[in-house]
């Protein structure tokens, strides 16, 4: 019981982990050219989100699954083939079913398959815990990274825009600010809300830290 | 050693082999849907610039998609072109429709662009490609720039995307000079 206990412990640390404390957008600081390049609106954000969490996924479950089989020398190149082929399927489907998010995308969902969190997360866990941490692991990295697109979609959307989700929020005479929608705006978004989290969730650690000496 | 290396190709040969495999069936699934998806864009395309048009002839003139717009009893009512190439930062690609003398322009859609979104995107917006209905093509298209177009044959351009504006204009007088004198020799 105890042990059963302390298992779902595991898995739920696992899972949770992604969400907030290592979050792959403002903790690790992974994947950065996709949170720069899509975050223009909240759905942009929400698609690539899914995509790449998608291949995460099911990456993570690969590559645990098969990990005893694949010698060390060549495990790398096994990962990318196996991130590659999910990559392919995911844009595929996406052009198949929602051109229109596909079109909006353009050419960053194939750029999966370089998004470093994937093959981190692959490479540093997968490859070394069983199949249902993985995957544990490989949602919660992946919802925490959508979280984070959607956030900064959602501010740049707002600001360079007026509106969220499509829908007009400060009404027809707000002037947009543009440069929020432009590459620029991706920086300085990221750059607040990074700072923003390390100032109230940093301050705590740091406390902890110093009343250790 | 000899036994590693031997296994070292034979797990990355199954790898790919399932791969392979896996995709290819994706891909026969999804490439129909994929086609579909693209027909759909061009019939609504032309169904936006030659509204008129119950149906449609695809023909190929040096290189130019063109679809003869066709009324109920068959009649020749305009044409539907696509007029493609560079803008600000890639290619956009815009369904055009003319009447059947090409003088003046029924409509234009863009169907791909990669322009600035909030600047060049907004060549997709409703109002600038209205600006083009009834536009007079017998000579070039012109755009001005900050005020109200005063000639038949001017549009507007975008404040602050006049680059992406031009490209719009300028391929469309492109692909319509070279359809003129294709369709004039027949």
């Amino acid at each position: 019981m105890a042990k059963a206990l302390a298992k779902e412990y595991e898995l739920g640390k696992d899972f949770s982990v992604g969400l907030w404390s290592e979050n792959p957008i403002f903790r690790q600081i992974l994947g950065m050219c996709p949170t720069l390049a899509v975050t223009t609106s909240v759905i942009n954000g929400f698609s690539m989100g899914m995509a790449t969490l998608f291949v995460l996924f099911m990456a993570s479950t690969t590559v645990a699954a098969i990990k005893k089989l694949v010698p060390y020398q060549v495990r790398l190149a096994g990962y990318v083939v196996i991130i590659a082929s999910y990559v392919t399927i995911a844009d595929l489907y996406l052009k198949g079913s929602f051109p229109a998010i596909s079109k909006a995308l353009g050419p960053y969902v194939p750029l999966i398959v370089v998004n470093c969190l994937i093959l981190a997360r692959s490479e540093s866990f997968a490859a070394h815990h069983p199949m249902h941490r993985s995957m544990a692991d490989a949602a919660g990295m992946g919802i925490g990274f959508a979280w984070g697109l959607v956030l900064l979609g959602g501010i740049r959307e707002l600001f360079g825009n007026g509106s969220l989700i499509d829908y007009k929020i400060f009404g027809a005479n707000y002037e947009p600010m543009v440069i929020m929608i432009l590459p620029a705006g991706a920086f300085i978004t990221l750059g607040i809300v990074l700072g923003l989290i390390n100032q109230f969730s940093g301050k705590e650690k740091m406390v902890k830290e110093t009343s250790c000496h | 050693m000899d036994k590693n290396y031997v296994r070292m190709v034979m797990v990355l040969g199954i790898i790919g082999a399932i791969v392979a495999l896996a995709l290819a069936n994706v891909y026969k699934i999804t490439d129909p849907l994929i086609q579909k998806n693209r027909k759909q864009t061009i019939k609504e395309a032309i169904k936006e610039v030659l509204p008129e048009a119950k149906t449609y002839k695809h023909k190929t003139v040096k290189e130019i998609d063109v679809y003869i717009g066709l009324d109920d009893t068959g009649k020749k009512i305009g044409y539907a072109f696509k007029s493609e190439g560079p803008g600000y930062q890639g290619t956009i690609s815009v369904m055009a429709g003319a009447n059947k003398e090409l003088t003046k322009l029924t409509g234009i859609y863009v169907m791909e662009q990669i322009e600035t979104p909030g600047l060049g995107a907004r060549i997709s917006e409703d109002d600038f490609q209205k600006s083009f209905r009834k536009l007079n093509i017998e000579d070039i298209i012109e755009y001005v720039k900050n005020k109200e177009p005063s000639k038949d044959n001017e549009i507007k351009s975008i404040t602050g995307a006049t680059i992406s504006s031009r490209s719009v204009v300028d391929n469309l007088n492109k692909t319509i000079d070279v359809l003129r004198k294709a369709l004039k020799n027949g």
